[in-house]
């Protein structure tokens, strides 16, 4: 079977790529471009470790077939930083310890700079269920919820909402 | 190697270990750049790809691969035939042990095929399309044989016979007849009838757990590439690159140096990625294609065919006095190995009653194959299970003689100097003040309100030391490259620097961790049994040690003055001997290195021994909907005592991480077969793991008892958080209900027919 020719936008640059037609936006993504930042951890559509951006629409690339991304744009996570700079939501993960063995860390951000585009100052239940199809089995969700506050508000130019109580540590002779 | 057995813990004032610094492997992982199992490429690459028996339980009459073989595009075709046959022979793989013998068999299916997915042949193709066409093309012929899930009819004289060479272990005499009861185990002292005698109240409760996965969200994955003259090289997510050396050159039929293995960026593993799968696969594909093959597992793969944890039986006894003292405890488990013997029974049988000083307890155990997937470990391998019965029944007892649970905990629980129910006497631990923390904190006094209930219960897991190694070089520049041998899966690169640093005397960011490769460093046992900071650590703190030795030498070349006379003070090594007042920092030492004796290493390889066992104590108060059966968690509270937090925040992370692993095996999780022994939910849709909507925040309390036995007192955290949720989310279901629950999943149609049940009567 002849492979198609696919012209596409990815992260800003113009991109193109043969594809076999039962390739997924996430091989395509993957295996032709080498943009691994996108993982796969189901295939199915149920951990979101592979969320992308198609045309302004939070997407899991692995539910996407490579031809679908003909003249559209695709976003990642390797556009999210602007240069040297990390986006307010990475610096946030990061300075809330908001990632144990990373590898859902990709997918939720983008997912979670999604809410944000939409909805600047969301509650911590918006937070829950807009994230709720991303898996992330270290965390226990925790500090990613905790990061993606404390980073709307820094986008907002507020100060972070004061987070309940949460840890306490207690030395002991 | 050398015992590490004066550690000297660390009295002076912390500048860095404490604190809540950035992880320095932390813009990789927020930004896609960080390469895991399946993010390596290599030119002329080959798609592996696994074929998978069909049935529960099958003797194989013969695999013919010729057609696959024909197929254009097709380069290597494996069976069973392309690794070696091993004899019986068991080693430590984290804390289960693994057998030669069997893990040939189960990478690999031989005579028979053990359950459904295990693997009967393999294929290498130039891309995925050929890969699964060839797959198609392979022709096996079956003896399909009846199949057994259960383990009590596994335990039945008559059930099907997985294995006609296993004969218990552990009965005397040995049984002249084989069975699917691989071992019987047994811990304990005192009299249990003197005990039970002497009890005002006692209870006794059968209960049941469901296998549940680890659920690590990267699938297992590896690129292998093996050259003519049979040097190889392995690529792959792993929990110890050592033990994948090990295993993978004993199934090859390799010297283990001929093998170079290089563990990527590991998400997640909890025990599941502590053994082999596809790796020794794809290296017998790459060795007969000579050229590089990557696999990866789909996520039904992942879930037919690699390790959950065992489902099990258990029964509980337990009589204590109306003041409150227990007088005894008994505990019968039953733990399913899966296809292989091998399940966590012994360290369950061990840790089950371990929270508690008894003077009269037995725990027996039984180790049961059945057509399910070999188990591997999952966080605190064994316990979780054991101890939700026992905490279950705790709780019970506590209602029924009319005392608070926490108050019936402290007048029972064990501390520095208990004799163990497995046999020595603990150093020291901090349930005791896991429980007073409990007992104070506002959660535990918050009101409740119809349909709502609170739950209590203590979990202990042991922690494990093991042989390490570290290096630290030391650059011109006075940086530091900091080469450890234990993948990092949830900050470790954060902590082992942060000590090295502060036994340096140098600022953090001059610390530049990596994770070494099988050729950078002696031999490392894996990450797991929540050893990584602990032995890690300790390695790390005399290779940085080793360091400052060497550097204050070269001081007192430079002074000439005699080594006594200097010392090593925040960085500088100071004379302290007569005359002016003199310092050199380290990296005025390491720019002059060249002239003074060369360049400077520190290495230590170590057995770290001394681990302290961490326990905790969780509150959760959950809501049941009286008209779905739905849970719903409204508030948790994690306690536990972590020895010292070298990083808080990733203590949290990994309070935080088990409690809801927890909340997932408690309200969720479990495998569905059919009659046939065909797995019905192998996906992330069905086998429903908590997601972000499900669970409330995390509270934590770090308590900190020093383990005396490492240089900052760390005990290792990783394991213990799961070990009590189900206890105490069972207890608190309970109790919002009226009826205890025994049998998990306390998913809605259970929940909700207990209920209903109730009401009817």
């Amino acid at each position: 079977m002849s492979k198609r020719h696919v012209t596409t936008s990815v992260n800003g640059d113009s991109v193109e790529f043969l594809c076999s037609t039962e390739q997924t936006l996430l091989d395509v993504l993957r295996d032709e471009l080498f943009l691994t930042g996108s993982k796969e951890g189901c295939g199915s559509g149920d951990c979101g470790a592979c969320s992308v951006m198609l045309d302004g629409r939070l997407v899991c690339a692995c539910l996407v077939l490579g031809v679908e991304a003909n003249g559209r744009e695709v976003e990642t996570i390797e556009g999210m930083s602007d240069g040297e700079k990390l986006h307010p939501l990475q610096q946030k993960f990061l300075e809330h310890a908001a990632l144990q063995c990373g590898i859902c860390t990709p997918g939720i951000l983008v997912a979670a700079k999604a809410l944000l585009e939409k909805n600047p100052d969301p509650t911590e239940t918006e937070v829950r269920y807009w994230l709720a199809g991303n898996l992330c089995r270290c965390t226990g969700y925790d500090k990613i919820v905790r990061a993606v506050l404390d980073a709307a508000a820094a986008m907002r130019g507020a100060s972070a909402k004061p987070a309940a109580a949460s840890s306490v540590q207690m030395q002991s002779a | 190697m050398n015992d590490m057995t004066n550690p000297n813990l660390v009295a002076r004032e912390l500048k860095i270990v404490g604190t809540r610094p950035l992880r320095p492997d932390g813009a990789d992982k927020v930004t896609g750049r960080a390469k895991f199992g399946a993010d390596m490429h290599l030119p002329n690459m080959l798609v592996g790809r696994v074929l998978r028996s069909p049935h529960a339980h099958a003797r194989i009459r013969s695999i013919d691969t010729s057609k696959a073989q024909s197929l254009k595009g097709v380069k290597a075709v494996i069976t069973s035939a392309d690794l070696c046959d091993l004899p019986s022979e068991f080693i430590p793989a984290g804390e289960m042990m693994v057998n030669f013998k069997d893990m040939t068999r189960n990478v690999m299916a031989r005579e028979k095929a053990l359950y459904e997915g295990h693997a009967v042949a393999a294929v290498a193709a130039v891309n995925d399309r050929i890969a699964a066409q060839a797959l198609a093309l392979i022709e096996v012929d079956y003896e399909v044989l009846p199949h057994v899930m259960d383990v009590d009819e596994a335990m039945q004289p008559d059930a099907p016979l997985l294995h006609d060479d296993m004969f218990t272990i552990g009965v005397e005499p040995t049984p002249d007849k084989p069975s699917n009861i691989a071992k019987r185990v047994e811990f304990g002292f005192g009299d249990l009838e003197a005990g039970f005698s002497k009890a005002d109240v006692i209870v006794e409760r059968e209960f049941s757990t469901k296998p549940v996965h680890q659920g690590y969200i990267e699938p297992h994955a590896c690129l292998a590439s093996v050259s003519e003259d049979g040097q190889a090289e392995l690529w792959c997510t792993t929990q110890g690159q050592f033990i994948v050396r090990a295993f993978c050159a004993k199934l090859l039929g390799m010297e283990v140096s001929q093998l170079r293995v290089t563990a990527s960026e590991i998400g997640g593993g909890f025990g599941g990625k502590t053994v082999v799968y596809i790796e020794p696969l794809a290296l017998a594909l790459s060795r007969k294609a000579c050229k590089p093959v990557k696999m990866v597992m789909s996520r039904t793969e992942v879930l037919q065919a690699s390790g959950p944890t065992s489902g099990a039986r258990i029964r509980v006894k337990v009589g204590a006095t109306k003041d409150g003292r227990i007088t005894a405890g008994d505990a019968l488990l039953k733990y399913q190995a899966g296809a292989f013997q091998g399940s966590p029974v012994q360290p369950g049988a061990m840790c089950a009653f371990a929270p508690y000083d008894l003077e009269n307890v037995r725990i027996v155990g039984f180790d049961i194959v059945v057509n399910r997937p070999k188990v591997a470990a999952y966080r605190a391998p064994g316990g979780p299970i054991a101890e939700f019965a026992v905490e279950s029944v705790i709780d019970e007892v506590a209602m029924k003689i009319g005392l608070d649970p926490i108050e019936f905990r402290l007048k029972n629980a064990a501390q520095e100097g208990t004799r163990a129910p497995y046999g020595p006497k603990l150093g020291p631990i901090g349930l005791v003040q896991t429980l007073q923390a409990a007992r104070a904190h506002a959660h535990y006094s918050a009101p409740l309100k119809a349909n709502q209930g609170r739950g209590v219960a203590s979990g202990f897991w042991f922690n494990i030391g093991g042989e390490t190694c570290a290096s630290l070089n030391l650059g011109e520049d006075g940086s530091v490259a900091m080469v450890v041998g234990t993948p990092d899966i949830g900050g470790s690169r954060a902590s082992l620097s942060m000590m090295a640093a502060e036994e340096l005397g140098i600022s953090l960011e001059h610390i530049h961790p990596i994770v070494g490769d099988t050729s950078a460093l002696g031999f490392n046992f894996l990450t797991g049994g929540s050893r990584v900071t602990f032995s890690s650590g300790m390695a790390v703190v005399q290779a940085a040690r080793d360091v400052i030795e060497q550097l204050r030498e070269r001081a007192s070349k430079i002074w000439e003055v005699p080594l006594a006379d200097v010392e090593w003070v925040e960085g500088h090594a100071r004379c302290a001997g007569p005359g002016e007042a003199r310092s050199l920092s380290l990296a005025e030492l390491a720019r002059t290195a060249g002239k003074t004796g060369g360049p400077i290493i520190g290495n230590a390889a170590i057995n770290a021994t001394g681990a302290g066992p961490s326990l905790a104590t969780h509150l959760v108060d959950v809501e049941v909907d009286p008209e779905t059966g739905k849970v719903t968690i409204l508030r948790y509270t994690a306690i536990q005592d972590a020895g010292k937090a070298i990083h808080p925040a990733y203590v949290e992370g990994q309070m935080q991480g088990g409690a809801v692993q927890g909340i997932g095996w408690a309200l969720n999780e479990e495998y569905i077969y059919d009659d046939k022994g065909h797995l019905l939910n192998p996906g992330f849709l069905d086998y429903r793991i908590p997601v972000c909507s499900d669970v409330p925040m995390i509270d934590t309390v770090i308590v900190e008892v020093p383990n005396p036995n490492h240089p900052y007192g760390v005990r290792g955290v990783g394991e213990t958080p799961i070990v009590p949720p189900m206890g105490a989310i069972a207890n608190a279901v309970s109790h919002a209900t009226g009826v205890r629950f025994t049998d998990l999943p306390m998913s809605p149609p259970r929940v909700l027919a207990a209920i209903d049940a109730q009401q009817s009567q």
